[in-house]
């Protein structure tokens, strides 16, 4: 495969220090679109041009670069919050954590029996990493927002190992799963609004009436 | 082949129908109709079944035709209960609910005939989604909260599944076989895919499906789920997408089988299967909700389940057995759950006494289904689990089998201290009024029901016998 690939995996995994690093909401969304449309480039990239793939690929782009990250600003904007407040795992440690996860993703990979042709390429550790920041993300933040961006990251991580079997998941297959992604993501962009009226705060750590005894 | 896929796009035309019909009353009716007409195909289907599509991608097998029949019928029943139900609350609009249930039902299809993981999983991905807005139908701070507990969690669990399918197509090319996710030619070539990738792939995937079933620890979002969802909806989650998460594990179960690595897995679903029902014994016990504790209740039956399937051999046919015995009794749970909540407007033991008086027949109903659950015969559930328990004792595992019949002795004493006086006790004094009474609409769809569990404790028609056997066969178990 070829250095443009390389850059764009590189890229990503800069951008999930980006959403580690930022308060901001908005900005970890814009971050998040941005890898999702860098991902996107990827399959046209690494594979041998046919419809189909060109289908998938503006699929993709148009999906994880622009409808997604519209209803989450819309979601963003309908609850009037701009930041995260006070998350479970602070930024700078985030970070730290972020940076661990990654280089233990490589050295990780770097051990894992891959096949002959996967082997030297930052797939398989950009994967791990994303997926891993995704997890710290969901994992480590208050906002209902932060955790579908969370979960995102996750998605992406998971999308990036896929690009190693196209064979395996035909068109219709890859086409399936974005649909559901959008279909999950336009149900939680709804659920939150719901969260912001009944509670008036996106703060899910208020999300606990229903507790055992 | 055509036939297959009519039965995938039907509901998705009745929910497209939904859509367009602008009065409530009138659209509740389309639900009935299309899962009348989808038992009928299912039956159809089940007794001439089309031979696999082109690229074997659809195909209903034994596994498959279980799962359908079960699902339709909930379905059938639920969707009729569904009518009573919508007429109670005819000022809230149903146009979501009738939609989210028809896609359901689409995808729940669509789990059933694929022989194609991918697919499967987008499938089970899209139950997941649709039952999410059923789940928040009663708008309030506590069910939006269990609504999104649930798409949290089983959306992340059912990512880490398909993180898990990459491996085993994966360990595919690391062994240097064709690429495929078919289930047909990964069973086929099971023993020669890459040990490590595999091993992998089968941790992620019971993880994966496992949080989409409940099985403890897994399974914090159910009593959440389950407690704040109407009584059908509480219906088709224990016993629809129960079943869709469990076919899919059992697609992963052929493939284990298949390998050499059968007897781990089995031994890690043994384990989990147990822990399941030790959680659901201590939670069981003086639970104040008696919707939470249905939720508690589905927790141990998967994890009976996944002990039968840990157990293997002749307990294969008593864990496909159980999957339809709970099916059916968690539906008369929790539709007769749901009337006595509406009749007393409150679902907390201290509120809900006596409901054998104030809601006779639905009173009785959760009582009957309380001695089912919990394997009193002569109902269905009490034949698989001495089916499960005897083959324990077979096979020598007389510690599984021993704790087994302890859990289960637990979860009887507590799940009885919620339920007899919920039923039986004095009715409270200063209850609210409520207009709900029993009706033919509201009572009738469990009762049939209970019927049905009540048949499968003393007799198991002929043809579901065989069909129990070619499937239990499917996973490796005696034919």
């Amino acid at each position: 495969m070829n250095s443009l690939a390389d850059q764009l995996l590189v890229l990503c995994l800069l951008l999930n220090f980006a959403v580690l690093g930022t308060s901001r909401l908005g900005f970890s969304v814009r971050a998040v679109a941005l890898q999702g449309v860098a991902l996107g480039v990827l399959p046209a990239l690494v594979h041998p041009f046919s419809w189909h793939l060109v289908a998938i690929v503006a699929g993709i782009i148009v999906v994880k670069g622009a409808v997604i990250p519209v209803l989450i600003v819309r979601a963003i904007h309908k609850a009037d919050i701009q930041r995260e407040f006070e998350p479970f795992i602070g930024y700078i440690p985030s970070l730290v954590l972020g940076a661990l996860f990654t280089s233990l993703a490589f050295i990780f990979a770097a051990r894992l029996p891959l096949a002959p042709e996967h082997e030297g390429l930052l797939f398989v550790p950009a994967s791990i990493a994303t997926l891993m920041c995704g997890f710290l993300v969901l994992m480590g933040r208050r906002k209902a927002i932060s955790q579908v961006i969370g979960y995102l990251l996750m998605e992406n991580g998971i999308f990036i190992f896929g690009l190693l079997l196209t064979e395996a998941m035909p068109v219709m297959v890859e086409a399936g799963a974005l649909l559901d992604l959008l279909v999950g993501v336009f149900v939680m962009g709804i659920v939150i609004n719901h969260i912001s009226r009944e509670f008036s705060s996106l703060d899910t750590s208020r999300l606990s009436a229903l507790r055992e005894d | 082949m055509y036939l297959m896929w009519a039965f995938v796009l039907l509901p998705l035309l009745g929910a497209l129908i939904a859509w367009l019909i602008p009065d409530n009353r009138r659209r509740s009716f389309v639900l009935p109709v299309a899962g009348l007409v989808h038992l009928a195909l299912t039956l159809t289907l089940m007794i001439d079944t089309p031979p696999p599509s082109p690229g074997h991608w659809i195909y209903l097998d034994a596994l498959g035709k279980l799962n359908l029949l079960s699902n339709s019928i909930l379905f059938l029943v639920c969707a009729s209960y569904a009518v009573g139900y919508l007429n109670y609350r005819r000022k809230r609009p149903n146009r979501v609910l009738c939609i989210s249930l028809l896609v359901c039902l689409s995808a729940m299809t669509l789990v059933a005939i694929s022989q194609h993981l991918g697919l499967l999983w987008i499938a089970l991905e899209m139950t997941t989604i649709t039952m999410a807005p059923l789940i928040y139908f009663n708008r309030n701070a506590r069910s939006i909260e269990a609504t999104w507990k649930y798409l949290l969690i089983c959306s992340v669990g059912i990512a880490i599944a398909l993180l898990g399918l990459f491996f085993l197509a994966y360990s595919t090319i690391v062994a240097k076989q064709e690429v495929s996710l078919l289930l047909g030619s990964l069973i086929a070539d099971a023993a020669a895919l890459h040990p490590g990738w595999r091993h992998t792939a089968f941790i992620f995937l019971l993880v994966g499906f496992g949080s989409k079933m409940g099985l403890a620890p897994l399974h914090t979002w159910k009593p959440d789920a389950y407690g704040e969802a109407p009584g059908l909806v509480g219906a088709l989650l224990a016993g629809g997408l129960v079943n869709c998460a469990l076919l899919a594990l059992l697609r992963v179960y052929q493939i284990a089988v298949a390998s050499s690595e059968g007897g781990l897995f089995q031994e890690v679903l043994l384990g989990l299967g147990l822990v399941s029902m030790a959680f659901a014994a201590v939670f069981m016990a003086r639970q104040s909700d008696f919707k939470r504790m249905l939720a508690y209740s589905s927790v141990e039956h998967v994890g009976i389940i996944a002990v039968a399937l840990g157990l293997g051999r002749a307990a294969l046919f008593a864990a496909l057995l159980h999957m339809i015995n709970n099916a059916l009794t968690k539906g008369v749970l929790f539709l007769s759950s749901g009337n006595i909540h509406r009749a007393y407007n409150s679902k907390s033991t201290q509120f809900v006494r006596g409901a054998l008086r104030r809601t006779p027949w639905s009173g009785a109903l959760f009582l009957a289904a309380f001695l089912a659950i919990t394997g009193s015969p002569p109902f269905g559930p009490f034949v698989s689990e001495f089916l499960i328990v005897s083959s324990a004792f077979v096979q020598q595992s007389y510690w599984t089998g021993s704790l087994f019949l302890l859990f289960l002795a637990m979860i009887f004493i507590g799940m009885a201290s919620t339920v007899i006086p919920v039923v039986l006790g004095k009715l409270p004094k200063d209850m609210e009024k409520t207009p709900y009474r029993d009706t033919i609409h509201t009572v009738l769809p469990p009762l049939f029901l209970m019927g049905l569990v009540l048949m499968l404790g003393l007799w198991i028609p002929a043809p579901l016998q065989d069909l129990l056997h070619e499937a239990a066969g499917l996973l490796g178990g005696d034919q």
